[in-house]
């Protein structure tokens, strides 16, 4: 039974509830389909004074960012929000702020790439910006979404991290779905964040920075030599990060989720919402004797290898499932990546691609089921036939 | 009831589905249980087929796709039963309702589904009739707890003045309630 009081909210609302929560300075942006609820209710909350966060309405995405680098600069906690195309607008700037090391941490409900023009859930966009420099978590529900936004916070500016975060949900099938939620109290999240007091300030002249200069070949390399030691000491300060939020709030956070792995000889690897769907069909396999298991990679920057491997390594067969094409002939980005980190395990179960759900195609248990069916297979005859393939599409 | 319920509403743009889709489902997280409402997003237009989904359970709700199996289908727009295929994956067990001024017999015929519970509301008379215009979502959802006691009439009730109060004021918030009262009441099955 239930203990807590839930509330019915969206994924976008959830979203928009965490920020009227973690009231930020700053938010500048821009709606765009399905992120729009989260900037119109959070617009709201500023024009109804429930927060005193400035909030910028500007004309683009590239200004949205643009907006948020400035006031991270000068030493104010800053958000935003989008997806899709809104996303691919601000890709210039979305570079520069995780090179800044700017802790902004943004919503993204995912959503497919123009073109053709779509506005429905796939992985594409943020896919597309997982060399960016920023850290990615990835929900599976509104309530997910709600926890990952505060705690992407505490991240975000933690000293020995110092890296934007975007916290992405399924466009529609997570940002439109009404679940009940379960919401800490105002209070409580404040104390959890704190105030915020920057590192580095373009506003503090005592203590005089620069950011964004030129930086040819004398400095540059050694900057991104700095990024990137920053994502690796990420990885190793997140789940302590995580351990706080769980010890405050009651939960179990952790950098992957693992469903009925432990003992499991298959296994799906899923993001987000459909994760969700793919674990009732665990159950439903588990009642009928198959040993399957899910694994969920909730962060995808930093990549947490070392956790990965050690849930696959033992399986028999593993799929991976990629809600976006990485078009680079060989299957998806998340499969890419399991694959790699396979390679140095001493033992490797065989690994197949499916991309499915492209543009907001469903995905329904029987898609998933035959998944598992495949599965089955390979850990009989040991070959794949295929080893990236398309799941539930015309052809 | 098994623990999971699974309701699928077919209606027009427009005419209220999608809210009476969260309705539903607010009203059931109220008594204690879990639940999700999702509409079917396909290019938003008035008077386009729309699909929107309830689940109500005991027990968390970890599915996230849409409800291909319903335990109920409500049907919000009559002329739907001509285009679309609204018992498609309803067995014997299912039950669908329907806002016709058509009986339940013709209602069988034209959707042909034979063995499962069919009902028969006039929503759209009785939102004429109440509200003064045709908004058939509110009293579908009485015919819907006459057929099936989702919830008790009075959580769904306390739902819509919680919702409706702010928007649309404390008049069409009583007549909408009337409505639903209406329905529960005139509701015929078969």
């Amino acid at each position: 039974m239930m203990t807590k009081k839930l509330i019915a909210l969206t994924g976008d609302q959830a979203a928009a509830e965490a920020m009227r929560q973690i009231e930020p300075d700053v938010v500048a942006a821009y709606p765009i389909t399905p992120q729009t609820e989260i900037v119109m209710n959070f617009s709201q909350f500023a024009a109804d004074g429930r927060v005193k966060t400035e909030m910028i309405p500007v004309e683009s995405e590239h200004s949205a960012m643009s907006a948020c680098v400035g006031s991270a600069a000068s030493g104010a906690r800053t958000m935003t929000a989008t997806s899709a195309n809104g996303l691919a607008l601000m890709w210039e700037i979305v570079y520069i702020t995780a090179s800044l090391r700017l802790p902004i941490v943004m919503p993204v409900v995912n959503r497919a790439l123009s073109g053709p023009i779509n506005i429905h859930c796939d992985h594409s966009d943020t896919m597309g910006a997982r060399d960016s420099g920023w850290i990615q978590i990835y929900c599976e529900n509104a309530q997910e979404v709600y926890e990952n936004i505060i705690v992407a916070v505490k991240i975000a500016e933690h000293k020995k991290i110092l890296l934007p975060v975007m916290v992405c949900q399924d466009g529609f099938i997570t940002s439109h779905a009404v679940e009940g939620i379960s919401i800490f109290p105002d209070d409580k999240v404040k104390k959890f964040i704190g105030e915020y007091t920057p590192e580095h300030s373009l506003l503090d002249v005592e203590n005089p920075v620069t950011y964004g200069p030129l930086d040819l070949q004398d400095f540059y390399f050694e900057h991104k030599r700095q990024e990137a030691e920053a994502m690796k000491s990420a990885l190793k300060t997140i789940p302590a990060v995580l351990a706080e939020f769980n010890k405050t709030f009651d939960k179990s956070h952790d950098l992957v989720e693992e469903y009925k792995l432990s003992d499991a000889e298959v296994a799906i690897v899923v993001l987000s919402s459909t994760a969700g769907t793919a674990k009732g069909v665990v159950d439903e396999l588990r009642k009928k004797g198959v040993k399957a298991g899910l694994l969920k990679p909730k962060f995808f920057r930093p990549f947490p290898k070392a956790r990965i491997t050690k849930a696959l390594s033992n399986l028999k067969a593993v799929a991976v499932l990629d809600r976006s094409d990485s078009f680079s002939g060989e299957g998806g980005p998340l499969f890419s990546e399991i694959k790699a980190a396979l390679y140095e395990s001493e033992k490797r179960p065989p690994v197949i691609d499916y991309i499915f759900g492209l543009g907001g195609r469903d995905i329904f248990p029987e898609d998933i089921k035959k998944v598992y069916k495949d599965l089955q297979e390979i850990k009989k005859t040991k070959k794949i036939k295929s080893p990236v393939n398309y799941l539930g599409i015309r052809e | 009831m098994k623990d999971l319920l699974e309701i699928r509403w077919h209606g027009r743009g427009g005419q209220g589905a999608k809210t009476a889709a969260q309705l539903l489902a607010e009203s059931a997280l109220d008594t204690g249980k879990f639940i999700q409402a999702f509409p079917e997003y396909g290019p938003e237009r008035a008077g386009a087929p729309i699909r929107a989904y309830t689940r109500v359970s005991d027990r968390e709700i970890n599915i996230h796709s849409p409800v291909t199996n319903p335990d109920i289908v409500v049907v919000v727009d009559p002329t739907l039963l001509e285009t679309v295929d609204v018992a498609d994956g309803l067995d014997e067990s299912g039950i669908l309702i329907v806002n016709t001024t058509e009986t339940v017999d013709s209602v069988r015929r034209k959707t042909k589904y034979k063995k499962g519970k069919v009902a028969t509301c006039d929503a759209t008379k009785i939102s004429l009739e109440t509200l003064g215009i045709p908004m058939p979502n509110t009293p579908m959802l009485g015919a819907l707890l006459k057929i099936k006691a989702v919830v008790p009439i009075e959580a769904l009730e306390k739902e819509v003045q919680k919702k409706f109060l702010k928007k649309i004021g404390e008049e069409k918030t009583q007549l909408n309630i009337k409505a639903i009262k209406r329905a529960f009441k005139e509701t015929k099955t078969g």
